[in-house]
């Protein structure tokens, strides 16, 4: 059969007189050739026709079920009133009637006793977590490790730049860091102490050196010593005498390992010769106060919590 | 006196090319202006060296085939570049590293992505379809190309084209439409070039000396005709400035997305459909040495085809903003569309009927039907993924860049790689081919790497939709956008590496043409037109 589909396809009865005689001559052609291409007279297969003829039935049935063809005012809204917006509507309604109660009772409790209530707490961390993949992860990574050398602080350890308890960071997701949107947003910058020509390539080559030492790198002893009064006049107002940074100017700390943007001689040279200007959006109209409180309480049981 | 007009005219783009290219206001349009300005200065002097020359003769009773020869090195050429592109942006997507900063703005991916969606489906297969097209419809019609050299003006016009439209995405010059994505200036070029390929294509139909016209330029002569519509209906646009590159749409909103999609999916429609059956319709009889297996399969298919693929565009554009009548009208019309796609599939398999034994012994019919299989299975999932349901789990994903090019290499690569096998040997009046064991290895490498191609876009696309409407038991979104990017890197790796396997078949392609062009035997001449009974 395989061998001869033209068997399946022309039926004998059909075309021709003696049953045997198709596997023995061609169909008849059209007559035509086009540099020597003939064409068969076959007709058109049967499954061929009547599936093309079931899909037009399906087609005309379901305009009849649904929103089909126009008009000059509107289209035909088919009989089963499907509306593809109404339906997300209802989608969205049907989450948003399952929440409502844990969502008001986020914004009603005390943000430091979210976490005393296990149940609310989950809730918060689930939703905290959805919150932080859709509008976090872009610079902070899906896992919240930020993205080091880049400005993208982690945040998974206990460093914190504007502070890390629930209030800090509730107040920084809302309004965002050092953008115009918000005059609420959290605000300081550090001086171009190079660009400005506020210290020349030597002192700030001896801040280097000191900001080396108090974070336990390799330095030149002599420099940094050197550095020592330079770092006390121009940079212990913001990141304290010891280097222990201040949560208030949102400076960060210089006496640990941990780095912004990068702890490399060259790195921190670029930094106080050019000055770092991190901008985080506020999220104060793009979310829920719900949801605001949920992704600091994910942000806040990642590790450094405070 | 013809003479005197062609030197006027290029003179006079001359100058205004220089006038333009000094007050030029952006990098891409001084670019153009300049490769105008060169192009036409270039042909000025040519002229003018011929001026009073007495014009070459023809025989009316010879094929004009020397526009088909370059079409043919010309579509081998861009071919290469094209499946280039693609491996490397399939490799940028891979590791993003080759992104690299010093070529930021000019070789990034956004730059280089509709370098190689316009290489391959404008460069190749236009390319393609023009040499294709002229080939066939003098065969079938038995008459000379009309219009003397002006089937050169469309080739060289289609060339220079392209190289408006790739130095423009390269140097950021976008109206961002996809597949309609160069600005105002090359589209008008364009449409002075499609309409001269109209008159030289139906002056030849008119001239012809068969009865009856063939399946195959019915099939060329829809794919030209509605793609000059379609260009022209999707790029209205006013210019910003005359010596800008920039312009504003006249349709805005949800008009233009959907105008964008009806010419989108007519562009894969009649250029990538309506036209490569057209090809179909002539080298797989003329290889497989049979008669076209039914005449009222090719007329009913053709019609409904052509009738019903006009609709579809909307199911581009399933669950946006365009009202859902819309939106159900795409679909239906898609669905019905099944079919009518088939019949050029049964009407390519079943021509093979009673010649089968052929794909054990002749790779080039062997590519053929993995084609015409590949067709199949394109314009199957074609409707399939333009169900609501199934749509809202394949749109925007991977698995929509398996198909499009299940359909592009499987079906329009594998159709043209036959094509240019077959006429190589034709045109350059050789025995045959150089090598069947090199056609054999370019069979191989290309089928393999379009099943990997395709196999690892269906996994990441799948799992991609999947994970992109995952929610909790809350409603809460389950992953974020970059864990998707990251769960699709060994299935990037794999479809990088099909690409590189198509890659190599068509360099090894263009190896084996040329030795065949210039090591193989030379064949008795015989292209006489002579009208078939």
């Amino acid at each position: 059969m395989a061998d001869n589909p033209k068997e399946k396809i022309t039926p004998a009865s059909r075309q021709y007189p003696d049953p045997q005689s198709k596997l023995k001559q061609d169909p008849p052609t059209t007559g035509h050739s086009w540099d020597g291409i003939e064409e068969y007279d076959n007709p058109m297969p049967r499954w061929w026709v009547w599936i093309f003829l079931i899909t037009v039935v399906w087609s005309v049935g379901y305009w009849i079920a649904y929103p089909a063809w126009p008009g000059i005012q509107s289209a035909t809204s088919g009989l089963l009133g499907y509306s593809s917006r109404a339906n997300v509507a209802a989608e969205i309604d049907e989450f948003e009637a399952r929440n409502e109660t844990w969502f008001a009772q986020l914004v009603e409790t005390d943000l430091d006793a979210i976490r005393e209530d296990p149940d609310l707490h989950r809730f918060a961390v689930n939703a905290g977590a959805s919150v932080f993949a859709a509008q976090c992860s872009q610079c902070h990574g899906t896992g919240g490790a930020g993205v080091q050398a880049a400005g993208y602080p982690n945040l998974l350890n206990d460093a914190w730049l504007w502070g890390g308890t629930m209030e800090d960071i509730t107040t920084t997701v809302t309004w965002g860091i050092r953008n115009d949107d918000y005059p609420e947003a959290r605000w300081s910058q550090m001086p171009a102490f190079g660009v400005d020509g506020l210290l020349d390539d030597q002192e700030i080559t001896e801040i280097t050196h000191y900001v080396l030492r108090m974070s336990g790198q390799d330095h030149d002893e002599a420099l940094a010593d050197a550095g020592a009064e330079e770092y006390e006049w121009n940079c212990a107002s913001c990141h304290g005498d010891g280097g222990e940074g201040d949560y208030e100017l949102g400076a960060p700390a210089l006496n640990n390992q941990v780095w912004f943007y990068g702890g490399s001689e060259e790195a921190i040279r670029h930094s106080i010769y050019y000055s770092r200007f991190g901008v985080m959006p506020g999220f104060e109209t793009r979310l829920r106060e719900a949801e605001i409180r949920a992704v600091a309480a994910y942000v806040h049981q990642l590790g450094g919590g405070q | 006196m013809w003479d005197y007009v062609k030197l006027i005219v290029l003179g006079v783009i001359v100058v205004f090319a220089a006038i333009a290219a000094n007050f030029a206001r952006d990098l891409a349009y001084l670019v153009h202006a300049i490769i105008i300005f060169l192009t036409a200065a270039g042909l000025f002097l040519w002229q003018i060296r011929r001026v009073g020359e007495p014009a070459p003769v023809h025989n009316p009773n010879e094929y004009m085939d020397g526009v088909v020869r370059a079409g043919v090195i010309a579509t081998a050429f861009w071919g290469v570049i094209g499946f280039a592109a693609g491996v490397f942006i399939a490799a940028q997507l891979t590791w993003p590293q080759l992104n690299f900063d010093w070529a930021q703005g000019y070789l990034n991916f956004g730059r280089l992505r509709p370098l190689h969606t316009s290489a391959v489906i404008f460069a190749f297969g236009g390319n393609a379809l023009i040499a294709t097209a002229f080939y066939v419809v003098q065969r079938t019609s038995a008459a000379r190309l009309w219009g003397g050299n002006l089937a050169w003006f469309v080739f060289w016009g289609y060339q220079l084209f392209i190289v408006m439209a790739a130095t423009g995405y390269v140097l950021g010059s976008t109206q961002g439409n996809e597949y309609a994505e160069p600005e105002w200036l090359t589209d008008l070029w364009l449409t002075i070039v499609w309409v001269a390929f109209l008159l030289v294509f139906m002056g030849t139909i008119i001239n012809r000396r068969e009865p009856h016209i063939y399946v195959a330029n019915w099939f060329y002569m829809a794919f030209i005709v509605t793609v000059a519509m379609l260009h022209i209906v999707n790029n209205v646009s006013i210019p910003v400035s005359v010596f800008g590159s920039k312009s504003v749409p006249l349709w805005s909103g949800v008009q233009s997305a959907m105008i964008q999609w009806w010419y989108g999916h007519n562009a894969v429609g009649f250029f990538l459909t309506a036209g490569f059956l057209g090809m179909m319709y002539y080298f797989i009889p003329k290889q497989a040495e049979r008669p076209v297996y039914s005449y009222k399969l090719s007329i009913v298919h053709f019609w409904a085809l052509i009738f019903l693929y006009i609709w579809a565009g909307p199911h581009h554009l399933h669950y946006t903003a365009l009202p859902d009548w819309a939106q159900t009208l795409g679909m239906t019309f898609s669905i019905m569309l099944w079919m009518p796609s088939w019949g050029g599939m049964i009407n390519g398999l079943m021509t093979l009927s009673g010649a089968w034994d052929k794909l054990r012994t002749d790779p080039v019919i062997r590519m053929m039907v993995v084609a015409v299989g590949f067709y199949g299975m394109a314009t199957f999932e074609g409707p399939m993924m333009s169900i609501k349901t199934v749509n809202a789990l394949s749109h925007y994903t991977d698995w929509t860049v398996g198909h499009v090019h299940s359909g592009a290499l499987g079906w329009n690569g594998m159709i043209t790689f036959g094509a240019l096998y077959y006429l190589v040997p034709k045109l350059w009046q050789r025995e045959g081919l150089y090598s069947l064991r090199l056609v054999s290895w370019h069979f191989w490498l290309a089928t393999l790497g379009i099943v990997l191609y395709a196999a690892s876009m269906w996994v990441t696309g799948i799992m991609e939709g999947l994970m992109w409407r995952e929610v909790d038991a809350q409603g809460f979104l389950v992953n974020s956008f970059a864990d998707t990017v990251a769960a699709k890197f060994p299935m990037y790796v794999v479809r990088t590496l099909g690409g590189l396997m198509f890659l190599l078949g068509a360099i090894i392609m263009c190896y084996n043409l040329w030795k065949t062009v210039t090591s193989t035997a030379e064949r008795k001449p015989a292209t006489a037109a002579v009208a078939a009974e």
